[in-house]
């Protein structure tokens, strides 16, 4: 059958070398151990295609700024981005998060843009200890029922952002509005939070509309508002339904009587000059205004638009920030991310001034704890179009983590 | 009825009737090209959003809608033609499976070749100053835009059915969806009738995203739900016919739209219903023609 005729000594022979050379390895894996400088691999879920792809273009620009400004380089490790497409697609996505765990062997994971998506690899992060930082998806529960030692989100809660506006808009904007959000849960959540305050304000919802997520024609619900006639809605939206939404609501002039309320996403810089004057005079929360008035934010501001000739939005602060904390705590570990434990405390401890204002983690939900401003549209000067802070929270917003 | 809910409905019904005419312009091409060269389009979807692309550019660089309206069906028809040429015409006497893939990398490539021209932020497409804004109607107010696309669509839907019911290449279309084979045996140039067909399905595709760029506006991903929403339309509808891209237009058109308006949670249901129902009871569509075995 076999011209390879092995014979018991050549066998031990073999097993010997065998031996010696596995030993050789793990001697030598032992020696690299302590001083790494392997590049380090992050793999980056976000969405390049669909409804959100402006949004993963942002993150993604607002990263390679933070990155470009230390060269690539924290902890003493080249970093190395391996992208995937989110294409908000919680399958889809599942099995290239999966891949990039298991064939790529990432170091560290980040991104997520849609709460759907962050929800379907929740377990397989938690369960495959693999360190995240979510850098966009607010779905509340990931910050409750479904948290996870080793998930760290840099973003928001989608309760964080709406619950200061309930109280806010009944004092300065109307005692009555209209739910109209996006069907899926993250505008389920938002309207529920900005519905929770808003009545316990003493405020009256006179009627919820959520149309299907994604949707690009508004015309059939633009109608139910008007019968409505509300002095105002509360509305979440984003990305490019966000932008047809406000459009249209213009278009059937319902933007003359009735007063727009909503999570900042509604009307962010990424959608605003699409927008244009129907978005004027907009009332919104969120956890960061292109006009926010500090050095940060200004550096950041600017830097941006040098590098990419572009405005920033939100999703450019968010990537920033992430890759920040990147940076940060592989640098307070001297780039030594075998020991899981003292990675994770690094992060947890991590703390800087943000152009958003002070950023630092919740040490029990590991959402980022952070001032939510009062914003509203106006026309900064020569028809630019942007979201002027009116005054921001007390103290910051800590989500309640149940 | 109260008068309020007489108004909500005939809004609704002009709303429906904006979307169909939509709809019926990417249908009309798309079951042409089908009907008359048994290609599945898949990148149909993809030339309606470069139309709206290319639109916004004409649109930022002469400050006129009017000439982009013109002007872009043109220049992606003549897109249309390259292609036809030198990409789906060597696939006729390859399986359908073929075109389909190569109509499907297509559509890939034009999205990300747009997404690099035009970036991913979404673009809006200003509505000339005139139709900006709303009129009184029915007791409501309903866009001035939605109703210049209403009438945009019928024009375009009697001059279709004059050049195809009522011109010789329009019999020559007609004869084609029916019997291929036998036209050619006719004498008849083929190959440039499949060009031609090609290049005004294109064209059409691209007039519905410069129609259409003022309600959705431009953004990568628009392609691929305007395309799967034109699918369904053919195949209730009916492959190759004119009847059945503009009846099946209406019908799905309005049902999305009443759907919406009164069974949010069941509007897309209604419209996947449909379709199953249409495949079981008249495979070939409302007005398709049955094959002959």
């Amino acid at each position: 059958m076999s011209n390879v005729q092995l014979t018991r000594r050549d066998f031990l022979k073999t097993l010997a070398v065998g031996a010696g050379a596995l030993s050789m390895g793990s001697l030598l894996e032992a020696c690299a151990a302590p001083a790494p400088s392997a590049p380090l691999k992050i793999g980056v879920l976000l969405p390049y295609s669909q409804v959100y792809a402006a949004l993963g273009q942002s993150i993604t620009q607002g990263m390679q700024m933070y990155f470009d400004s230390v060269n690539n380089i924290a902890g003493g490790r080249a970093l190395t981005l391996i992208k995937e497409d989110e294409a908000n697609d919680p399958q889809g996505s599942l099995t290239k998060t999966r891949k990039l765990i298991e064939q790529d062997k990432v170091d560290l994971f980040t991104g997520v843009v849609a709460t759907p998506v962050v929800y379907a690899l929740r377990d397989l992060l938690d369960s495959s200890k693999m360190i995240s930082l979510i850098s966009n998806a607010g779905g509340n529960d990931l910050t409750r029922k479904r948290k996870s030692p080793y998930i760290f989100r840099t973003s928001f809660t989608s309760w964080q952002v709406a619950s200061p506006l309930g109280p806010w808009v009944y004092q300065n904007v109307a005692k009555s509005v209209m739910i109209v959000a996006a069907d899926y849960g993250f505008g389920h959540e938002s309207a529920d939070a900005f519905k929770e305050t808003f009545t316990k304000a003493g405020g009256t919802i006179v009627g919820e509309l959520y149309p299907p997520f994604p949707s690009t024609d508004f015309g059939a619900f633009l109608p139910k508002i008007a019968a409505a006639k509300p002095p105002a809605i509360y509305s979440f939206f984003s990305g490019s339904d966000a932008a047809n939404f406000i459009k249209q609501f213009a278009d059937y002039g319902l933007n003359k009587d009735i007063k727009i309320t909503g999570s900042g996403f509604l009307v962010e810089q990424d959608v605003l000059p699409a927008q244009g004057a129907a978005a004027n005079g907009a009332y919104s929360t969120l956890h960061w205004a292109l006009t926010l008035d500090n050095p940060e934010n200004k550096k950041f501001v600017d830097d941006y638009k040098a590098k990419f000739n572009a405005t920033a939005d939100v999703f450019a602060l968010q990537g920033f920030d992430t890759a920040r904390v990147i940076v940060d705590a592989l640098n307070a570990v001297k780039g030594d991310t075998s020991n899981k434990d003292n990675l994770l405390q690094a992060i947890r401890a991590v703390k800087f001034n943000s152009p958003r204002g002070p950023f630092v983690f919740d040490q029990t939900t590991q959402n980022v704890n952070q001032f939510i401003y009062y914003r509203q549209v106006r026309d900064t000067g020569g028809g630019a179009l942007a979201n002027v802070v009116l005054g921001k929270t007390d103290q910051p917003v800590v989500d309640p983590g149940v | 009825m109260s008068t309020d809910t007489l108004s909500f409905i005939a809004i609704q019904f002009l709303n429906g009737l904006a979307y169909s005419l939509l709809l019926f312009l990417l249908a009309a091409g798309l079951s042409l090209i089908f009907g008359m060269m048994d290609v599945v389009n898949l990148a149909h979807g993809s030339f309606f959003l470069i139309g709206t692309y290319v639109g916004l550019t004409i649109v930022r660089v002469t400050g006129n809608f009017w000439i982009a309206l013109v002007v872009t069906p043109l220049l992606i028809g003549a897109l249309g033609l390259v292609v036809e040429r030198y990409l789906i015409r060597s696939l006729y006497n390859r399986s359908p499976l073929d075109q389909v893939l190569l109509t499907f990398g297509l559509a890939f490539i034009l999205m990300d070749l747009a997404k690099w021209i035009w970036g991913a932020n979404v673009l809006a497409l200003p509505a000339p100053a005139a139709l900006d804004g709303s009129v009184a109607l029915f007791g409501g107010q309903f866009p001035k835009y939605r109703l210049f696309v209403i009438a945009a669509g019928f024009v375009l839907a009697v001059v279709l059915y004059y050049l195809n019911d009522r011109t010789s290449f329009g019999a020559v279309i007609r004869a084609g969806v029916a019997d291929r084979e036998m036209v050619s045996g006719l004498g008849i140039n083929i190959a440039l009738v499949f060009s031609i067909v090609f290049a005004v399905g294109i064209g059409l595709a691209a007039l519905s995203g410069v129609v259409a760029g003022p309600i959705y506006s431009a953004f990568p991903g628009l392609d691929f739900q305007v395309l799967i929403t034109t699918l369904i339309v053919v195949v209730v509808g009916g492959m190759g016919t004119y009847k059945g891209s503009l009846f099946g237009s209406l019908l799905i058109g309005e049902v999305q739209t009443f759907g919406q308006a009164f069974f949010p949670d069941l509007a897309l249901f209604l419209i996947f219903g449909i379709m199953a129902a249409v495949l079981l009871i008249k495979p070939a569509g409302l007005f398709g023609r049955e094959a002959v075995a």
